[in-house]
């Protein structure tokens, strides 16, 4: 049974058993634009709350990806190094970023919900 | 710098309705991209984009012997300029700076200047200041500028004005059609053939609208009309040039009329004139990077040997290229093609080299 929660930097956080799987969401890459780069980090490697761990390149800017929660990361999505615009495409299922073992499982119980996201998008 | 709200320009609400995302550009509400920057560029290359540039200030200079008047200031040929015809110059300051990088079009009874948004209030000023009794700069910063750019729009504009037709590159006319008097040019920002037109705000939203209605067109932002510039190699204001740098650095040599190499008697001839002779100790150049991360404005540049090598000043993701490219200064003696250099990226280096530009061919209907 997988729980999705999103963020205030517009991540959505898909839960299986200790394992999340991060990405942008579609508000997100249309805000963006077209991707053309994708930076991702390394198995392996601890990550805190709200740390910068990845990049996502528009034409015009890069912006950073944070991790919503502390832990390490266990995989990263290496289609999108080839197929950077899948981000674009498919930015809330095929174009994950990374995979992250939860320090703390009960953390993601305060993450935002699909409506809490829905209303924060359309405060803004 | 604007420290109040941003202006609308007259197609805004046309912008709008076709979808645009507007942000905030040297004080105006521009459309920024419709459908998607790479789609936007990729269509000018092979068909034709409509662009509103009507940011972009224009200018009438009138008088007797305006040409002559605005030669103090630029470093043009503006005496020799014929009349139908167009020039790019640059306005020059006392230290050998560029205050602005402008056209100029000879309209017979009247020069037309086309100024960049962010400086066109310091450029009629510093203009001004400078113009003998008699020879006025009327700005017209109310009228509309689109600009229809793309190998197909000649076709399309040759068959809603067919005086278009005879234009070559750098041709200027006055006209009137599509219900009002227009300002043509064949020239542009984005290396291809293309033409820029000016007009009465209160018309501008029928002209973009004719033009749109060939199916050859699409609406094109600033997004796209910067990645294509880039790839063309030119220059963007505030970024690739400024009041710091003088035209022999910025490699804009060939904006120096060869008149105007022999006397240098425009208004900061001499320290242009000795970067001329003695060389500038940095040069612009083209840059392109390995890999796919874009190297963007601010990036700092290292040679072979990790020392200080120069600045990226413009960078972006090439759609055309499907690659990075850059503009930036380098030190005088890094600045051949080839040339190996490394910028710092997220606390990597990313090798770069520098490149011949333009980065993609320019088309122009010479």
């Amino acid at each position: 049974m997988t729980e999705i929660r999103f963020t205030k930097d517009h991540e959505w956080v898909s839960l299986d058993g200790d394992i999340a799987t991060i990405g942008i969401t579609d508000h997100a890459q249309s805000a963006l634009g077209d991707v053309v780069f994708v930076e991702l980090p390394e198995p392996g490697r601890s990550v805190a709350e709200a740390e910068a761990c990845a990049v996502v390149e528009s034409v015009k800017a890069a912006s950073d990806v944070y991790a919503p929660l502390a832990g390490t990361i266990t995989e990263h999505n290496a289609a999108l190094a080839d197929d950077p615009a899948l981000v674009n495409k498919d930015a809330e299922a095929g174009a994950w970023f990374f995979k992250l073992r939860l320090a703390d499982r009960a953390a993601f119980d305060v993450l935002l919900t699909a409506d809490a996201y829905q209303a924060f998008v359309q405060s803004l | 710098m604007v420290d109040h709200e941003p202006q609308t320009v007259p197609l805004d609400a046309w912008h709008r309705s076709h979808g645009a995302r507007m942000v905030d550009f040297a004080g105006y509400l521009m459309p920024v991209q419709y459908e998607g920057i790479i789609t936007e560029h990729l269509h000018c290359r092979t068909g034709a984009a409509l662009f509103d540039v009507s940011h972009m200030g224009q200018a009438t200079l009138a008088g007797p012997a305006a040409a002559a008047a605005l030669e103090r200031v630029v470093t043009g040929d503006i005496a020799a300029l014929k009349p139908g015809r167009q020039r790019y110059t640059l306005l020059m300051n006392q230290a050998g700076g560029i205050v602005d990088d402008l056209m100029v079009a000879n309209f017979g009874n009247h020069l037309l200047l086309v100024l960049n948004a962010g400086r066109k209030h310091a450029d009629v000023a510093h203009i001004t200041a400078h113009l003998p009794t008699g020879v006025t700069l009327t700005p017209a910063f109310d009228r509309a500028l689109l600009a229809l750019q793309g190998p197909q729009a000649a076709a399309v504009l040759a068959e809603l004005i067919p005086a278009t037709a005879a234009m070559r590159f750098m041709d200027a006319i006055e006209t009137t059609a599509l219900g009002t008097d227009l300002t043509i040019t064949r020239s542009g920002y984005t290396g291809e053939d293309g033409f820029e037109i000016g007009m009465p705000a209160a018309h501008a939203a029928d002209v973009a609208t004719a033009l749109l209605a060939d199916p050859r067109v699409k609406p094109a932002g600033l997004g796209a009309r910067d990645s294509l510039r880039l790839e063309a190699g030119l220059p963007l204001y505030g970024n690739d040039i400024d009041e710091s740098r003088t035209p022999i650095a910025a490699n804009l040599g060939f904006a120096i009329g060869k008149r105007r190499k022999m006397t240098w008697d425009f208004l900061g001839g001499a320290a242009v004139r000795a970067a001329h002779d003695n060389g500038p100790a940095e040069r612009l150049v083209g840059l392109r990077a390995e890999g796919r991360a874009p190297v963007r404005a601010g990036a700092t540049l290292h040679d072979a040997a990790g020392a200080a090598a120069g600045q990226i000043t413009s960078g972006t993701f090439a759609p055309s290229l499907d690659a990075p490219i850059a503009l930036g200064y380098v030190r005088a003696d890094l600045a051949t093609d080839g040339t190996a250099l490394t910028a710092t990226l997220r606390g990597r280096a990313i090798a770069l080299h520098v490149s011949p530009l333009p980065f993609v061919p320019h088309r122009y209907a010479r």
